[in-house]
């Protein structure tokens, strides 16, 4: 089979334009408390009842740092193959938003403490590594609600002050696919470290996106707009088609782009302007005085590398040697925690082969319909893996397995049961069969004379007035030893 | 009935604590004071009432070993003290309640001392005069016309004039250090760490530090013992076990080394000035310490360091105060913005601004390098000059001010003529070092100065221990008119 | 170096600082003749020294992860200039 190639171009009438893309992921830290202050970071909670003084910044209020939030920081960036830095700062990024109580945010500037890393994606036209920039330990902020008033803001911080990791890639990505493809590897990633929920509905993945345009074959960048604050990878990928688009408007007909922040409106599928020049933020970095440099050992760095679960990557490469996959299928089954967790735990009392099928086929078909995470799935592991040894075990034909899949999936009723209740089980008693065989054969002997005298289609009438009167259940393989001899005869 | 305007700290604390007077007697002599002395405009807020309930508590309790036993006391209004206004000096905190207390005066009320008032001080601690107060100046006791210091202006106009017999205050740039001179009085600035800055209203972060101000050496061993110590809510707060100050008070200090710093002689010194410092140079000497001339090169970058690191760090500590969470908000104002803008327009006085406004200049794009992070610099190598010192004496003396108590009004024109007051205390919080000055003499006008003894971090027990020395070779005295009453 | 009525108009917005016009000559006279104070510092030559990073000698000291604030939604609310029962309110932004 042919790999296929790398070719997202734009091509216009004039030129074919290639697009480069740097993303910002900002993803929330799995921890039971913020940051730097003792409140819940619970999702959904009532507002402002996850606030304590330090949150809203009261006269006198300190920041204390989260020790597991640092060691949460650590295995993403070792997950990231990136390198810790030891020694980091925590610096002030002073700016005014009714949701951001302090007028500053704590974050990391100059001094982050994960430095350069590197994550493959896999593509259709092979695999391609996209460079880490940084990753940093920052507060988030709260939420201002605009739509409860015409005329005022709501300000609720429960968020204010939760930990979030600023991922910062290099301009390495080309491509929506790419793009799609990079950030669920990284949500994958921290999925099976258990450092961030990658739940995007609820807010704990989001992304800058930065994007410039330049002619295929130019060496030099564009200038770069950032759209921020995306939050599905559907809405990505629109607005890097947009925004790319316009600015090869902007470029081919003479303008120039203006470094800018936007917006993506999903409604009318296109990016705005967010700021003007005049309100362009000069942030005013500066180390926290109320805070020390961290520093972290390497031992301790050592110790949680040695800890870390196994990851996509390494679990893709075990399962394609231990268990004969090929790539596209293990892909699959590691692209999430949950999956392989289902798969690993389905294979550990039943083939491997039926299970990879059932699963990549059967269930996800039935989870994409239902729209269903695995982790909600109607059918077990458990029960899968014993429907699976069902038909291993000739119980069960792999037909009369899908009727029972879909009661399963109703009911999410245990197989065995299942098959018991509808007597579903397979008819593999030979005489049983060879009874129903003669019937059969006795019923249509005009049929049979046909098929002897060469019309050999009708092979598949008799198989299917066995299956009727067997109600399906006659195993289909001792059928066709049987009726093979009968009609020799 | 005892005059306890005459009695120190200790003394009171020991008079309630072998039953010879009650904690309701003493309070009620404090209140009175007070109430007699609303002139000197030292008070922002009072809270009798609650005084006096908690006066009759203290005395229903069988026994009580509270370093402060019963013990009225006002404090600063930085100290953000619970379900009693702290309005920091400024229009943007004027009804401002907190619900928590700080660190630091919950300390103090554990070792049993009871809270009098709220002590008025210059806006958000900017300045060195109280004259920058939205609640007006505050007088010093030793003539009408006279500043008090700042910023903790209130407190040490208070303690002068009786109104407590002792109180704590913060200092920054000198705030502590500068009144106790100009009031002839006792101020101490512990090593940065020591005391809890949470639920201080912060100023500059990496300066601020709070610390006692009394009427005698004693007392401020007393008062650090009960102020201090290791607070996990601040991150840089110094863990290490409470040292007993007051117990530990001796005179031994034959043998120390004592560091006359000469870049302290400044061009224009008023002659009384470097008298009394001959004057401390030759009591250290008969007492037995050995007399060395050092040098803290970089002392006169000092002042302008700080006048970039501290308004910096104001800029963005002050940015909280939007009128969203609490304080003061503008009526006017369509918008967001507007709302911010005026709020603080009319909530800060003119002083908070210009350091806003400086602080955010010198972070600003373009601009950080050259002041900020040169700033910072300059700071390490002022901190060097010190620890390079501190291997070769065991302690720095100097004046505390550059002159004794100015006129009301006398250099509110000019900015850098006020920020001068701090020249000498400056060097001090820049470098994180303890330091306290205490009274020596009085100039020919017959106001107070003082004498500044600085030492290395963590070592408030030795400076203690040669001013407790001084303060007895020197006897210094002041007795006061209560022409306010 | 002195600073000019421009910068000074745009610090003050950058600090949300109203300025009033009037009262601009002298801020910036103010501001200039501080500015010129600190530029003292430039005498000196700081290239081989390493900033101050903190003047207290220790590390940062980490706290466990454990939930032990929050939940003092009428604390955090009462002293709002603007609130109801469950937000903090303020006028709107003009994007």
């Amino acid at each position: 089979m042919e790999k296929d190639k790398f070719d997202y171009f734009i091509k216009t009438e004039k030129n074919s334009w290639e697009v480069i893309i740097g993303l910002e992921v900002h993803a929330q830290v799995i921890s039971d408390s913020k940051l730097f202050s003792g409140s819940s970071t619970k999702f959904g909670g009532k507002p402002n009842t996850q606030v304590s003084l330090v949150d809203s910044a009261f006269p006198g209020m300190l920041p204390v740092i989260n020790q597991y939030c640092i060691e949460q920081a650590i295995k993403t960036g070792l997950g990231l193959n990136a390198k810790i830095n030891l020694h980091s700062i925590f610096d002030r990024k002073n700016y005014f938003y009714p949701d951001l109580p302090a007028g500053y945010q704590i974050s990391q500037y100059k001094n982050p403490i994960v430095g350069e890393g590197v994550v493959t994606l896999d593509m259709p036209y092979g695999s391609k590594k996209i460079g880490i920039e940084r990753l940093h330990l920052e507060q988030d902020a709260g939420k201002s609600i605009h739509d409860l008033s015409p005329d005022n803001t709501f300000v609720d911080l429960n968020r204010s002050g939760v930990a979030l990791m600023e991922i910062v890639s290099k301009p390495d990505l080309r491509s929506p696919d790419e793009v799609n493809s990079y950030v669920k590897k990284l949500r994958s990633i921290m999925r099976y470290l258990g450092t961030c929920d990658g739940n995007m509905q609820e807010g704990s993945l989001r992304a800058d996106v930065n994007v410039s345009v330049r002619k295929k074959g130019e060496k030099k960048f564009g200038t770069r707009c950032e759209i921020k604050n995306v939050n599905s990878i559907k809405f990505m990928e629109m607005a890097i088609d947009s925004e790319a688009k316009r600015q090869i408007e902007l470029l081919e007909s003479g303008k120039t782009i203006e470094q800018e922040t936007r917006l993506f409106d999903t409604k009318k599928n296109e990016t705005r302007t967010m700021r003007s020049k005049e309100e362009a933020h000069d942030y005013r970095y500066f180390p926290d005085p109320d805070l020390l440099p961290l520093e972290i050992k390497q031992s301790f760095v050592d110790s949680l590398k040695k800890k870390l679960p196994e990851l996509p990557d390494q679990k893709k490469e075990r399962f394609i040697k231990k268990f004969k996959l090929i790539p596209y299928e293990a892909n699959l089954l590691v692209s999430d925690i949950d999956i392989s967790k289902y798969f690993e735990e389905v294979i550990k009392n039943a083939d491997i082969k039926l299970a990879k099928n059932w699963i990549i086929v059967e269930l996800f078909a039935v989870l994409n319909e239902k729209k269903l995470d695995i982790k909600d799935s109607p059918v077990s592991p458990k029960n899968l893996g014993s429907l699976i040894n069902a038909i291993s075990s000739g119980e069960i034909s792999g037909k009369i397995a899908k009727k029972v899949f879909e009661i399963m999936i109703e009911t999410g009723g245990e197989p065995s049961q299942i098959i018991k209740e509808k007597g579903l089980k397979q008819q593999s008693n030979p005489k049983e069969l060879e009874k129903i065989i003669t019937k059969v054969l006795q019923n249509n002997s005009e049929k049979v004379s046909e098929y002897k005298s060469g019309k050999e289609k009708l092979y598949g009438f008799f198989v299917g007035e066995i299956m009727k009167i067997s109600s399906g259940k006659a195993n289909p393989k001792l059928v066709n030893d049987i009726l093979k001899e009968k009609l020799k005869k | 009935m005892s005059d306890f305007n005459k009695s120190s700290l200790s003394e009171i604390v020991n008079l309630i604590k072998a039953k010879k007077a009650s904690s309701l007697e003493i309070t009620n002599h404090f209140i009175n004071n007070i109430e007699k002395s609303k002139k000197l405009n030292c008070f922002i807020t009072t809270c009798f009432e609650e005084s006096l309930k908690s006066a009759k508590n203290f005395d229903n309790k069988k026994k009580f070993d509270g370093l402060l036993a019963g013990v009225p006391l006002a404090v600063k209004d930085l100290f953000c003290t619970k379900n009693v206004k702290t309005t920091a000096g400024s229009k943007i905190l004027e009804n401002f309640i907190p619900t928590y207390e700080s660190t630091v005066t919950n300390n103090l009320w554990s070792e049993g001392a009871i809270l009098l008032g709220k002590l008025n001080c210059d806006e958000f601690a900017m300045g060195s005069s109280n004259e920058t107060s939205y609640f007006g100046n505050t007088i010093n006791p030793l003539g009408k016309d006279l500043v008090p210091g700042g910023s903790s202006g209130g407190s040490a106009s208070a303690l002068a004039a009786n109104l407590t017999p002792a109180t704590i205050g913060t200092d920054t740039g000198g705030s502590i250090r500068q009144p106790a001179s100009f009031t002839g009085t006792v101020g101490l600035k512990p090593t940065y760490g020591l005391c809890s800055r949470w639920g201080i209203v912060a100023f500059a972060s990496s300066l601020d530090q709070a610390g006692p101000m009394t009427k005698n050496v004693e007392d401020s061993a007393l008062l650090l013992e009960a102020m201090s110590g290791y607070d996990e809510k601040d991150s840089t707060s110094i863990n290490k076990k409470k040292e007993k100050y007051s117990k530990n008070l001796n005179e031994k200090i034959k043998g120390l080394k004592i560091g006359i710093p000469k870049e302290y002689r400044v061009e224009n010194m008023p002659k009384e000035i470097d008298n009394l410092w001959k004057k401390g140079i030759d009591i250290l000497k008969k007492a037995g310490a050995k007399i060395v001339d050092i040098s803290l090169p970089h002392t006169k970058y000092a002042l302008p360091t700080y006048y970039i690191v501290a308004p910096a760090e104001a800029s963005s500590n002050l940015a909280r105060y939007d009128g969203v969470k609490y304080g003061y908000r503008s009526k006017k104002g369509k918008n967001l913005i507007e709302m911010y803008e005026n709020t603080r327009g009319e909530g800060f006085g003119d002083e908070v601004k210009r350091r806003i406004l400086i602080g955010t200049y010198v972070l600003s794009s373009g601009y950080y390098d050259a002041y900020y992070l040169k700033a910072q610099k300059v700071r390490k190598l002022i901190k060097n000059d010190f620890d390079k010192c501190f291997k070769n004496v065991d302690v720095i003396l100097t004046p505390s001010t550059p002159s004794s108590a100015f006129k009301i009004g006398e250099k509110t024109n000019d900015p850098i003529s006020m920020y001068l007051n701090d020249i000498f205390t400056v060097p001090v919080n820049l470098a994180g070092i303890p330091a306290i000055s205490i009274p020596v003499g009085q100039d020919d006008k017959g106001h107070p100065l003082g004498l500044q003894l600085i030492t290395k971090a963590l070592d408030e027990q030795k400076i203690l221990n040669i001013a407790f020395t001084m303060e007895k070779s020197i006897g210094f005295n002041q007795s006061i008119k209560r022409w306010w009453e | 170096m002195s600073i000019d009525k421009n910068q000074v108009k745009k610090v003050a917005k950058l600090s949300k600082i109203s300025l009033d016009d009037s009262k601009l000559e002298s801020l910036s006279k103010d501001l200039a003749s501080i500015l010129n104070f600190v530029e003292q510092l430039n005498k000196l030559d700081t290239k081989k020294t390493e900033p101050l990073t903190s003047v207290v000698d220790k590390i940062l000291d980490p706290r466990t992860d454990k939930v032990n604030d929050g939940k003092i939604k009428s604390e955090i609310l009462k002293n709002s200039p603007d609130k109801n029962e469950d937000f903090f309110i303020v006028p709107k932004v003009v994007e």
